[in-house]
């Protein structure tokens, strides 16, 4: 099994894919809005694996992995930012049910 | 002798101290009504005192109309220049002011007459600020027009005179005010258009030749479209005797016409006098109406003599159906503001017929006739406005008895009716004497048919005179007031001018003698 | 006296009068008597010096004629040829100095008489004010040497005229009769002026020396006698106006609602008299078939004057139509080349025609105090009817009234004899010559109508004793002050002033100083020579003489006959002639067919012009102010539903639109999302698939 034996460029762009593909699924269906923040997190990191994956697999050096980092970095401080906002949201409207905070609508 | 102060020249004076006067009006508190009526005063005074410099320094012996060396007061720099336009060349609009024997009389004209005007507006009490301000701006219009010598200048001057005209007859004017203002507007507006379309086919016709460059500028300078060589060849007005140039003869002639006003553009003018307030009406009718016949003398006549030979017997015939016509309207009128506003178009008839006549007499009969005729029904403005002010009437079968009730007052009308019917000793019959026998030279029928207008005006000036101030008085108007001092000093001017000029019109008719002549060159020229 | 004084005297005495005018105009009032002395002192001081000029110039002059002239505008510059110079300037010649006296003179004693006459009156100072102004432009128009002048002083008297006619102006009658006077007088004027034009358009020159000097020189008014002929007679019609000629005789009747010593100065001795004058001067460029036109309409004139005196009862309406009647005898006169004798009745009549109406004056002023004095305020004062009888109440005025009468019927020794019957001899000459036979017909029954009417009016007048009632008592003769220039005229209206012979003026001082002057026209155009018509005159003058003494006694006979003998019924002659009387009483129909035709026409084409100018030109002007309004109505109409409409739709289909995509837009995060990556996946396949 080859699969096994050298992991691959493809390995872990499958990784990312299903990662991206979870997360993805989470934003998109949890109704909570701290789920919905941990699916975007997990998209986060598959974008990250993959910066990390081709800074590896090509000739690219080191950016990706910079760029990983950043990422990192930023998603931290998205989550701290998105998790205040997610207590205010709680505070205003007593739930953090996204289908329920629709004042945006027209 | 340097006619200058501060570095600006005398005609740059008169034309613009009104606007001085205007903003020192302006700046007035609201409620100084005298204050304001003073500074109008000062302002048309001074005026009137520059006139009198213009006409002791007037050098009667020079030509001018087409000759730049030969006008006087010349004040001229280039005022808007735009260097290579793509497909025009060089722009120039000079502000040029000069005048000759033909405007220095309507300058002298303008200035006496403003300040009657002043005078009389003494009880205008509604609105002050405004009504002098306006009346300053329309002032400085007039003046303007007559100086102009760049046909760009001329027209703003043109247009300038008419939204001060427009509010002072549509707010001070009577209760049809509105009606009048707006009639008043719209005709001389359509004229105004027409002129600017003129100008500017002149403008892209005419090029004169710098001489220092040799380059080839557009320009709006009066005097360049007089030459017949500074036509663009193959532009629109070259050449000689083309449709193009009947045409915008035509308009220009409407648009004077209207001013004058000739039949059958008068129709504004019965309208304006009978709603104006009484000064207005003596600005109107004592040089508005001068604007008109001003216009075709400047413009139509020098730049297009082809065309005015061509058109000269149409204004002809105008002119004498203005006289008989207007002589006729003014008979059967009930109102004695309407009366002499169509007085006014007979009058102004004798005009058109005189300088349609083509030569010197006519000439200067006609001109000297819009100096008197300025003169004269100011005179009769003023009388209504004497008589409306005591009684709140103007309809001619309202009087009776005036003679008796204020015999100073029934003195100066009968000597401005009497001018008005052109007894001789009076100015009136000098210029009509003039005109009629210029007219009588070029034209023999219409003259003869045109004189049976001055029959008609002996009628009805007479059939006025025996309404109004003949007669027992009717008890109401027993104890109206004679003459206020004020309303005498309005009206001494203007009647020891009616007198004089009448005996001895030599001083009026020097002044204007050889610059008409040379006009009369001008034109004829083709045809001799 | 030198003759370069001439001049200067001749300004004194036109110009003193005028100084009078403008002294009292502005100061009269403040003046002492409010200033009569001083208008009576300037015009006698004119009179004085015009009589020094007379003698002087008939003395030792008598064939000069003097000009002085200068230059009152001058048109047009020399550069560009010729140029045009207007002169103003006096003549002097023997027709000058004869008429300036003549002027002065009545004017002088019509001062004097107002002075009584106009006592008391409310515009005192101002009627010597006018008179002073009326007597400056007569002098004016006598001592003028050119048209132009004459033009401006022809009308200056015709202004003079209005004023005094409407002197009493409160009348709306004084004031009619003004207008009436000026404005026929324009029409008459405008004939005159085309005339002048006529002349100055060929001449270039208003002098009547230069003028003639032209004529002479065979340089006619547009190159045909036709047109010299039309300038003549157009001239004339500024005579026709002011003499008061037919056809435009209306007016100077209704003239007499002036102060009476202003009909006799105005309307019967000077202005009127200067249509004579007028044709006396451009005598010499008449051509003969103008003298033929200015002949027949004077005689027309003289007949049916006096056909319309008969019937007046109106003391001064007789002597108005009589006035209109013997004008017409010297623009007879003057037209059949009687030059010396149509001129002479224009001096001997100024005189006796002047005294006549002063004398009707004296007369209107006694009945007036009288019947004021019996608070009588219905009587007519001027109606003959009224009178009678006064001969004994005022014998000064009737004596003298009884000789100016005499004169005027043309009875041997007076002044009017001469004259008129040196016309008569003329007309007769002129139709011995030239045919016409009716021009000495109709000469002869106006002068015997001339001395019936004035017979009647003497008769109703002064005899009788009507005066003897109550009403009339106390009638008193006027005072000194307007007797003595009655006495005074009645003198001049004797033949010794103008020929010592009384059956002849044609040996006087007179016809020596005026004679006729040369024809100037070309000779095809030429009237009979003056030599010829001077023999055939000579040849008839006993026969003229013979009918003209006839017809004026039996003019007089007729008159005892019917109103002082009653031998016959003037009521019964006057149904006898019904058609006759009822024409001359309502003046011939002139003035109703004038008022109908003229006024009337007048009047009602001014208010069809108005209706015009009101309704057609300006309802063309209302009406494209109307239109303009339907079209910017029209143009708001589809700016609002088309043109707005179409932006509204427009917005409509947006509004809609973005109702519809609204629905989208949830407002749920993760539904935007599942759009996007909706899209994203819609657009990969289509970018895979591309």
């Amino acid at each position: 099994m080859d699969l096994i034996i050298e992991p691959g460029l493809t390995h872990f762009l499958a990784v990312s894919a299903i990662l991206f593909s979870l997360g993805l699924m989470t934003v998109l269906s949890r109704r909570n809005v701290i789920m919905v923040l941990m699916g975007i997190e997990l998209i986060l990191n598959a974008a990250n694996i993959n910066f990390i994956a081709f800074s590896r697999f090509t000739e690219l050096s080191l950016e990706g992995q910079m760029i990983g980092l950043f990422v990192v970095i930023i998603a931290a401080a998205e989550a701290a930012v998105a998790l205040a906002i997610a207590l205010n949201i709680y505070n205003r409207f007593k739930t953090i049910n996204v289908d329920q905070i629709s004042q945006l609508k027209g | 002798m340097e006619f200058q102060l501060f570095g600006i020249g005398i005609l740059s004076w008169i034309v613009f101290i009104p606007i001085v006067g205007m903003l020192i009006v302006l700046l007035l508190p609201d409620k100084k009504h005298d204050a304001m009526r003073w500074t109008a005063v000062v302002v048309t005074g001074i005026q009137v005192l520059l006139a009198a410099v213009l006409f002791r320094g007037f050098d009667r012996s020079m030509l001018g109309i087409n000759e730049a060396e030969s006008f006087q007061f010349i004040e001229k720099f280039n005022w808007i220049t735009v260097e290579s336009v793509p497909w025009v060349g060089k722009i120039e609009i000079t502000y040029f002011l000069g005048i000759d024997g033909l405007s220095v009389i309507m300058v002298i004209l303008t200035a006496l007459i403003s300040l009657i005007g002043v005078i009389s507006s003494w009880n205008i009490t509604k609105m002050v600020k405004g009504y002098f301000a306006l009346y300053l701006l329309l002032v400085t219009g007039m003046m303007g027009v007559f100086v102009s010598l760049d046909f760009f200048l001329f027209f703003i001057f043109w247009e300038v005179m008419l939204l001060p005209m427009y509010f002072l007859i549509g707010i001070w004017g009577g209760p049809r005010r509105q009606y009048a203002a707006i009639k008043f507007f719209l005709y001389t507006f359509v004229g105004g258009v027409l002129m600017m379309l003129v100008m500017l086919a002149l403008y892209f016709s005419v090029a004169y030749t710098d001489p220092a460059t040799g380059n080839s500028i557009h320009t709006f300078n009066l005097l360049h479209m007089m030459n017949p060589e500074n036509f663009v060849a193959g532009s629109l007005l070259a050449g000689i005797d083309t449709t193009w140039r009947y045409v915008a003869w035509l308009a220009l002639f409407i648009n004077f016409a209207i001013k004058i006003p000739i039949f059958p553009f008068h129709t504004w003018l019965p309208d304006a006098h009978v709603e104006a307030p009484t000064p207005i009406s003596v600005i109107l009718a004592g040089v508005l109406l001068k604007l008109g016949a001003y216009g075709l003398l400047r413009i139509s006549f020098p730049i297009f003599p082809d065309a005015t030979v061509y058109f000269a017997y149409m204004m002809a015939v105008l002119g004498m159906i203005s006289i008989i016509y207007g002589a006729f309207c003014a008979m059967a009128q009930d109102d004695f503001k309407k009366l002499i506003a169509y007085s006014s178009v007979s009058h102004m008839g004798i005009v058109v017929l005189g300088i349609a006549a083509l030569n010197t007499q006519g000439m200067v009969g006609g001109v000297f006739q819009m100096f008197n005729h300025g003169i004269i029904t100011a005179v009769l403005f003023l009388v209504v406005g004497v008589i409306y002010d005591r009684t709140k009437k103007r309809g001619l079968y309202d009087f009776g008895g005036i003679a008796n009730v204020m015999p100073r007052y029934m003195g100066v009308a009968v000597i401005g009716m009497f001018a008005a019917l052109g007894l001789p000793g009076l100015n009136g019959f000098v210029s009509e004497l003039f005109s009629f026998l210029g007219a009588f030279e070029s034209y023999r029928w219409l003259t003869i048919i045109s004189v049976s207008g001055i029959i008609l005006t002996a009628a009805y000036i007479l059939w006025t005179i025996q309404r109004v101030f003949l007669g027992e008085a009717p008890p109401q108007f027993e104890s109206l007031p004679d003459l206020s001092l004020r309303e005498k000093f309005s009206f001494i001017p203007l009647i020891i001018l009616i007198i004089l000029l009448g005996i001895y019109p030599a001083p009026a008719v020097e002044l204007m003698n050889t610059s008409l002549s040379q006009l009369v060159e001008l034109v004829t020229i083709g045809i001799n | 006296m030198e003759l370069q004084t001439f001049i200067p005297l001749a300004l004194l005495i036109l110009l003193l009068p005028l100084a009078g005018f403008v002294t009292l105009i502005f100061a009269g009032k403040k003046l002492p008597r409010k200033g009569d002395w001083l208008a009576t002192a300037v015009i006698s001081m004119s009179f004085l010096l015009s009589l020094t000029l007379l003698i002087v110039k008939l003395g030792w002059y008598p064939d000069e004629s003097i000009t002085g002239s200068f230059n009152w505008l001058v048109l047009g510059d020399a550069m560009f040829g010729s140029t045009l110079a207007i002169e103003l300037g006096i003549l002097i010649d023997n027709l000058t100095v004869v008429m300036i006296t003549v002027v002065t003179l009545v004017s002088t004693l019509v001062h004097f008489f107002s002075i009584g006459y106009m006592e008391g009156d409310v515009r005192y100072t101002r009627y010597f004010a006018y008179l002073g102004l009326f007597s400056f432009s007569m002098l004016g128009i006598v001592l003028t040497h050119n048209l132009l002048m004459m033009y401006i002083f022809w009308e200056l008297v015709g202004i003079c005229s209005y004023l005094l006619i409407g002197h009493w102006y409160e009348k709306k009658s004084a004031s009619n009769a003004a207008n009436k006077a000026f404005i026929v007088n324009r029409v008459g004027d405008a004939g005159m002026f085309i005339g002048i034009m006529i002349l100055f358009t060929n001449f270039s020159t208003f002098t009547f020396e230069t003028i003639f000097e032209s004529i002479s020189a065979g340089i006619l008014p547009f190159g045909s006698t036709g047109w010299l002929t039309a300038a003549g007679i157009l001239i004339f019609c500024g005579a026709v106006g002011k003499s008061a000629q037919f056809p435009l005789q209306i007016w100077l009747p209704d003239a007499m609602e002036g102060p009476t010593p202003i009909s006799a100065l105005i309307h019967a001795a000077t202005m009127v008299a200067a249509g004579v004058f007028l044709v006396a001067r451009i005598f010499p460029i008449l051509t003969a078939d103008a003298l033929m036109v200015i002949a027949y309409i004077g005689a027309i004139t003289a007949l049916i004057a006096a056909t319309v005196a008969i019937t007046q009862y109106d003391f001064k309406k007789v002597l108005a139509y009589s006035t209109i009647s013997q004008l017409g005898y010297m623009i007879l006169g003057l037209g059949v080349g009687a030059y010396a004798a149509g001129f002479m009745h224009l001096v001997t009549h100024a005189a006796f025609k002047a005294g006549l109406f002063l004398a009707a004056g004296s007369v209107i002023y006694a009945m007036h105090h009288a019947l004021h004095k019996r608070e009588d305020h219905h009587t007519d004062a001027q109606d003959i009817r009224n009178m009678g009888g006064l001969k004994s109440k005022m014998p000064v005025t009737y004596w003298t009234f009884v000789i100016f009468t005499l004169a005027i019927s043309g009875i041997p020794l007076t002044s009017g004899f001469l004259s008129k019957d040196e016309i008569l001899a003329g007309t007769l000459a002129y139709s011995s010559l030239n045919g016409h036979y009716l021009l000495p017909l109709i000469g002869f029954i106006a002068a015997g109508l001339t001395a019936f009417y004035m017979f009647r009016l003497l008769i109703l007048a002064f005899h009788g004793n009507h005066a003897n009632t109550s009403r009339l008592a106390d009638l008193r003769e006027s005072p000194k002050v307007m007797t003595i220039p009655l006495m005074v005229l009645a003198g001049l209206s004797f033949f010794i002033f103008y020929s010592f012979n009384p059956f002849g003026a044609a040996s006087g001082w007179f016809f020596a100083a005026i004679e006729r002057p040369m024809s100037l026209v070309p000779e095809l155009m030429q009237p009979t020579g003056a030599v010829l018509f001077h023999e055939t005159v000579q040849g008839v003058h006993g026969i003229a003489m013979f009918i003209s003494i006839l017809v004026a006694g039996a003019g007089i006979l007729g008159a005892f006959l019917v109103y002082s003998w009653k031998k016959i019924s003037a009521d019964q002659l006057a149904s006898y002639m019904s058609v006759l009387y009822r024409g001359a009483v309502d003046k011939w129909y002139f003035d109703a067919i004038y008022n109908r035709v003229f006024v009337d026409g007048t009047i009602r084409l001014a208010r069809i012009l108005r209706w015009f100018d009101e309704r057609v030109i300006d309802g063309l002007v209302n009406g494209t102010a109307v239109v303009a309004r339907k079209l910017s109505q029209g143009g708001r109409w589809f700016d609002t539903y088309i043109v707005d409409g179409l932006i509204n739709g427009i917005a409509e289909i947006t509004d809609r639109a973005g109702n519809m995509l609204g629905k989208l837009q949830t407002g749920k995060v993760q539904t935007y999302l599942v759009y996007i990556v909706f899209s994203f996946i819609v657009l990969f396949v289509l970018y895979l698939q591309i």
